[in-house]
């Protein structure tokens, strides 16, 4: 088995999304949660924006990732030819 | 079923299990009409016990299996929607769904740890760990170790680390089950257990992985049904809104509102709060004079005169609660419980602080609900019994809350990232992603396991905000004679769940004279919404369900762990398909009925040691599997002392610092709660991981190809890891 240089810019194109993603996590979880004294200065609807990252707001936010991650890696794959075939 | 194709097969499920909801609902209304024509409460209980447990017995004779890819992995052809469902089962336990919305009722934002915690770990599932862990596509997570690392070491550890956290987390859901059954049949806790244990055991053992995944998913659909229902109901009821996680921000408001008129004494509310938070004062200071007084005994070696005298009140209140003209026969059991309990100076001590530290929060303000790591107060007391302080001392006590509040926030953020590593690191959950038939499909089904979960994640913040909102605005300020029928109701059938005590003698009810357990809220929420008892008989099925699954799961991993890893790859390697299934299931009977027989013993702290299983699955798991995928250079020596280091800074901090263990609040290290000790051991599991990589040469070149097979969903001329 020998990797192509496709493929190590698959692999890096892979790493780069999931620091991408990574990073995003880390705001939504991390950097809300150490302001939320601040954001609860917000509101909106009836709710104080730092009580509303933690109940929801950054719930939304994992499972966009998590979708945004499945369908680009998906892509990526076909993109790369390492697919795998329709019955594995 | 062999012959379809996967898109017929998934075609296929959806039809059984629409037809299965629809089915299930109609055995819902079915109930509602017995009901209607008068059938008992209890009767109905059993119904539903009895039908559900039916049910998932009857989904695992049908799966039931004697080949080994079905036995451990489900025959790898879940669909990535169903691996979701079932995922999202196995996760949610029975402290999720009964346990979580009332956590958040009583600590208001800080709970809110935890929903974070146990959704944004999928993030980490995603990003470094289900796809790869796919393309392996072996059976176990110490496996992944074993092929990754090489040798027996590495796999052992991680066998050892696997069984340590699945444990503690089964006994908790087991007692779950114990808990559950009794209370809506009337059975002994006891028996409870062993009932509950019939249920996990029929579709486990008889069909291993391939019966829990089906079964899981068939729970995880009556455990959202009922956990929906009564909170859309309330939401209607309260806001005229259907959609709970937007309504409930009204809501909110009004909970805000009432905390402050609550905690203002010259309003008509606050001034009676006042009255009875000045009783609890008392309460407390004679409370804490009492523990002085046993703590000097206890140093004088005087304590045992102490605790007979304690002793003897107690057995006179249970002669005059015999001698009464109507016997009360669940008071008099509490009391012999109490008698029992009562085993010498250490337990009375528990007692006596237990007293004046539930004293000490109800003589206090109201904490708000949405205002995250609020102090302790310090400067509003001092005003109070000081209005003339001098803006030093007003200074002085700021600085004190915002310390307070700040070690708070600290504590918060270490136990989310400790929840969520130890979401990302918990071998039951990432087993789960070797059942999927593709890379591409474990990709899919992280996501669908999180949106499962979210789903009821993000409704329990509403439901805990519309529970507070009803107890502020209807329960306080109502009066003893006139009671809503769920408060009477409740705490007639369990004290703990739900006191209420006159205590200032108004004859009015205020808000420090309410007792609620975290776990009413969602066993009552179909009864402040005005429900029938058929929709709190669905809410029991639903926790129960929730505690089921978890447990199969965890029981699954416990004996695969033994029967696969250490028996078939380390004893045994030559036994045969048959004999390998046969130690898999006897081992899991064994640990079933050890699980059972601690979950019986009713432990204390088991909360505790839920939470810890998080801090010992990161700090033990999460540093070798990531760097075994990320970093080629890793090794086995790196793997094995990172995993030890991890694993045992983690045990270290918690044996220091926790009071079960004899620890003391003294020995903690910047403030950092035991619970969240992972903080320590994550990071030093990846420094030992690296540091034991880098003192000793580079992995084979086999190993090298094995990181390489598993980055790359599909490589020309790859090797092949797949276990047959």
């Amino acid at each position: 088995m020998q990797l192509t240089d496709k493929h190590r810019e698959y692999w890096s194109r892979n790493l780069r999304l999931t620091a991408v993603l990574l990073a995003i996590w880390f705001v939504a979880t991390f950097v809300a949660s150490w302001y939320a004294r601040e954001l609860n200065e917000i509101v909106i609807l009836g709710f104080p924006l730092g009580f509303y990252m933690g109940a929801q707001g950054s719930l939304i936010i994992f499972v966009l990732i998590i979708w945004f991650y499945a369908r680009s890696m998906n892509k990526l794959d076909k993109e790369y030819g390492v697919h795998e075939g329709e019955e594995a | 079923m062999a012959a379809l194709t996967q898109s017929q097969f998934a075609a296929q499920l959806k039809k059984y299990y629409s037809f299965y909801t629809g089915g299930f609902i109609a055995f819902v209304i079915v109930l509602a009409i017995l009901e209607q024509m008068g059938v008992p409460n209890k009767v109905l209980g059993y119904l539903f016990l009895l039908a559900t447990i039916g049910l998932y017995a009857g989904i695992g004779i049908m799966s039931k299996t004697a080949d080994v890819s079905e036995y451990y992995v489900a025959g790898r052809r879940v669909p990535a929607i169903f691996n979701g469902m079932a995922t999202g089962a196995d996760w949610m336990s029975a402290a999720s769904f009964i346990g979580m919305a009332g956590t958040l009722y009583l600590t208001g934002y800080d709970g809110l740890a935890f929903v974070m915690g146990w959704t944004g770990g999928y993030v980490l599932v995603a990003l470094f760990l289900a796809p790869y862990l796919r393309k392996f596509g072996q059976f176990t997570i110490p496996d992944f170790l074993g092929a990754r690392y090489g040798g027996n070491i590495p796999r052992m550890i991680g066998v050892v680390a696997a069984i340590i956290c699945s444990f503690v987390y089964v006994v908790a859901q087991i007692y779950g089950v114990g808990l559950i059954t009794s209370r809506f049949t009337g059975l002994e806790f006891q028996i409870g257990v062993f009932v509950g244990l019939a249920g996990i055991l029929v579709c486990s053992f008889l069909g291993g992985m391939r019966a829990v995944t089906w079964t899981q998913v068939a729970q995880y659909i009556i455990l959202i049904i009922a956990y929906m229902i009564p909170v859309v109901w309330l939401s209607v009821k309260h806001t005229g809104n259907p959609i709970p996680q937007i309504a409930y921000g009204q809501a909110l408001q009004g909970v805000a509102a009432k905390e402050k008129e609550l905690n203002d004494p010259s309003t008509a509310l606050g001034a009676a709060e006042a009255t009875v938070r000045a009783l609890h004062k008392e309460k407390q200071l004679a409370t804490e004079e009492k523990l002085k007084a046993l703590e000097e005994a206890m140093k004088n070696g005087t304590a045992d005169s102490i605790v007979a005298e304690a002793r003897a009140k107690l057995d006179t209140e249970l002669a005059e609660l015999k001698a009464a003209p109507e016997q009360d026969t669940k008071k008099i059991a509490a009391k012999e419980k109490e008698i029992k309990d009562l085993t010498g100076p250490e337990a009375l001590k528990k007692k006596l602080k237990k007293a004046a530290e539930g004293a000490k929060a109800k003589a206090g303000p109201v904490a708000a609900h949405a205002v995250p790591f609020s102090g302790k107060g310090a400067e509003k007391k001092l005003l109070k019994e000081n209005p003339d302080a001098t803006p030093e001392e007003i200074a002085k006590a700021k600085a004190e809350d915002e310390k307070a509040s700040n070690i708070k926030r600290k504590n918060f953020l270490a136990l989310v990232l400790c929840l969520m590593v130890g979401t990302a690191a918990l071998p039951h959950i990432l087993m789960r992603y070797y059942t999927t038939p593709s890379v591409r499909e474990a990709r899919q089904s992280v996501f669908w396991s999180l949106f499962f979960i979210f789903l009821l994640y993000f409704t329990a913040p509403a439901l805990a905000v519309l529970a507070k909102y009803e107890v502020y605005t209807n329960l306080v300020g109502s009066s003893f004679s006139a009671l809503p029928a769920w408060v009477s109701n409740w705490s007639a059938v369990d004290a703990e769940l739900m006191k209420i005590v006159d205590m200032n003698k108004d004859g009015f009810v205020q808000l420090a004279e309410i007792t609620i357990g975290g776990d009413l809220i969602v066993l009552a929420t179909p009864e402040i919404a005005g429900l029938p008892y058929v929709i709190s008989g669905l809410v029991a099925a639903g926790g129960l369900a929730a505690a089921l699954s978890t447990a199969d799961g965890l029981l699954l991993t416990i004996a695969n762990a033994l029967s696969h890893d250490v028996y078939y790859k380390m004893l045994d390697p030559h036994a045969s398909t048959v004999r390998r299934l046969t130690v898999s299931k006897a081992l899991l009977l064994v640990v079933a009925v050890i699980a059972a027989s601690v979950a019986a013993m009713k432990p204390g702290d088991i909360l505790f040691l839920v939470g810890a299983a998080f801090s010992l699955a990161a700090s033990a798991f999460f540093p070798a599997l990531v760097l075994g995928v990320f970093w080629k250079r890793a090794n086995k020596l790196g793997a094995i002392i990172g995993m030890l280091a991890g694993l045992g800074v983690c045990m270290y901090y918690m044996f220091i610092t926790y009071d079960f263990f004899g620890g003391v609040d003294a020995n903690q290290w910047w403030d950092i709660k035991p619970i969240a000790a992972g903080i320590f051991g994550i990071p030093i599991g990846f420094i030992g991981v690296i540091v034991g990589s880098m003192i000793s040469p580079a992995p084979s070149k086999e190993v090298q190809e094995l990181v390489d097979h598993v980055r790359y969903p599909n490589l020309e001329g790859d090797i092949d890891t797949r276990a047959a």
